[in-house]
């Protein structure tokens, strides 16, 4: 590793920098660290919920209460967000960080998983939602750059964290 | 009691707790704009299913300020998780009025299953929902509306005729956040 500090660490930190203050989740293996890290920050207000669509709503909402907020999913959430991405936050002008365990990618085990990582890059671009794929040492400042980008522009912006992000490479 | 008659109730509350609004797509927002327009209305103009999220993480972001939403039962069945989400993270100034129709109102009255046997009070009970109420008349609404939790108005069915907002979605936006941004308005 590049770094001393773990990539779920520095991630936290770019959420951290980026003044975040309101994240909702739906888990992933991937994401159980920096999970914990949000949910033991007393500044962070962190709303587990129930699916991924649901949660583009409370965020949105909390954009609106002049929060800065983001989500932390699965690429498969992606899936279940696409039309309160366009319908609320595109057609609004509200922003989002989106924070993305990128399933599917090298090193993945489980065959389902395939399908939904070959076609989340597709599917960002399809929609015009830029993103970015850090290395861990880039993570830190990348996080803070894809908000101050979404905050800007008003729309969501994501980071795709493949498998091989959380092994340090 | 028509649905219009029971958004004008509610948004009659809204408007003396000064309260902001979360309000279902389609007819619902046509009629609120309608009866009282407010900036301090958040008109939805798609991602159905979301008024209840949209104003839960709204009711989050601005604790001291009362938040309500305005849903229709076709929205709540689609987005049904929020419910248990409510149950387990809205605060006392977060109030969720769901008007029951038992169809699909804007969309040509196909039927929802509160049509058949969903009982939506049930469900939010069941979800965790501490305070839930059902009312079925005015006054009763009206009597429902300064608490918080879930509200389940039974109305008929039926689209009043009112025409579309004549707003852009920026224009929507940004005044409801520039009420959303100023201190409650209290005596």
């Amino acid at each position: 590793m590049s770094t001393e500090l773990r990539p779920s660490e520095l991630v936290y930190r770019g959420i951290k920098g980026a003044g975040i203050d309101l994240v909702v989740s739906v888990p992933c293996v991937n994401l159980q660290e920096l999970l914990c890290l949000l949910s033991s920050d007393p500044d962070i207000i962190h709303i587990p919920v129930t699916r991924e669509e649901e949660g583009i709503g409370v965020c949105a909402g909390a954009y609106m209460g002049g929060r800065r907020p983001a989500i932390a999913m699965q690429n498969s959430g992606l899936g279940n967000s696409i039309n309160a991405l366009a319908s609320l936050n595109m057609l609004y002008g509200i922003p989002l960080l989106m924070v993305i365990s990128h399933r599917g990618t090298p090193g993945e085990r489980l065959v389902g998983q395939i399908p939904m990582g070959r076609l989340t890059e597709p599917l960002l671009n399809a929609m015009g939602i830029k993103f970015f794929r850090p290395r861990p040492h880039e993570a830190e400042e990348i996080v803070k750059d894809a908000w101050n980008l979404a905050a800007n522009e008003r729309r969501p912006v994501a980071v795709l964290l493949d498998i091989q992000f959380w092994e340090g490479r | 009691m028509r649905r219009i008659d029971a958004i004008a109730i509610v948004a009659e509350a809204a408007e003396r707790s000064d309260a902001l609004v979360v309000c279902n797509l389609g007819y619902p927002s046509r009629e609120l704009f309608f009866v009282r327009d407010r900036p301090e209305n958040f008109y939805m103009l798609g991602s159905m299913g979301l008024a209840s999220s949209i104003a839960l993480g709204l009711s989050l972001a601005l604790q001291d300020r009362r938040v309500i939403a305005i849903d229709g039962d076709g929205s709540v069945l689609m987005n049904l998780g929020t419910l248990a989400t409510i149950a387990s993270f809205a605060s006392s100034n977060y109030l969720l009025v769901v008007l029951d129709n038992r169809v699909y109102g804007s969309t040509g009255c196909q039927p929802t299953c509160t049509s058949r046997c969903t009982d939506l009070a049930a469900v939010a009970r069941g979800a965790g929902v501490r305070d839930v109420r059902v009312v079925s008349d005015e006054e009763a609404l009206r009597m429902s509306l300064s608490g918080s939790g879930v509200v389940v108005v039974i109305v008929e069915q039926g689209n009043a005729d009112v025409p579309v907002i004549p707003l852009s979605p920026q224009e929507i936006l940004s005044r409801f956040m520039g009420r959303a941004s100023q201190r409650m308005r209290r005596s």
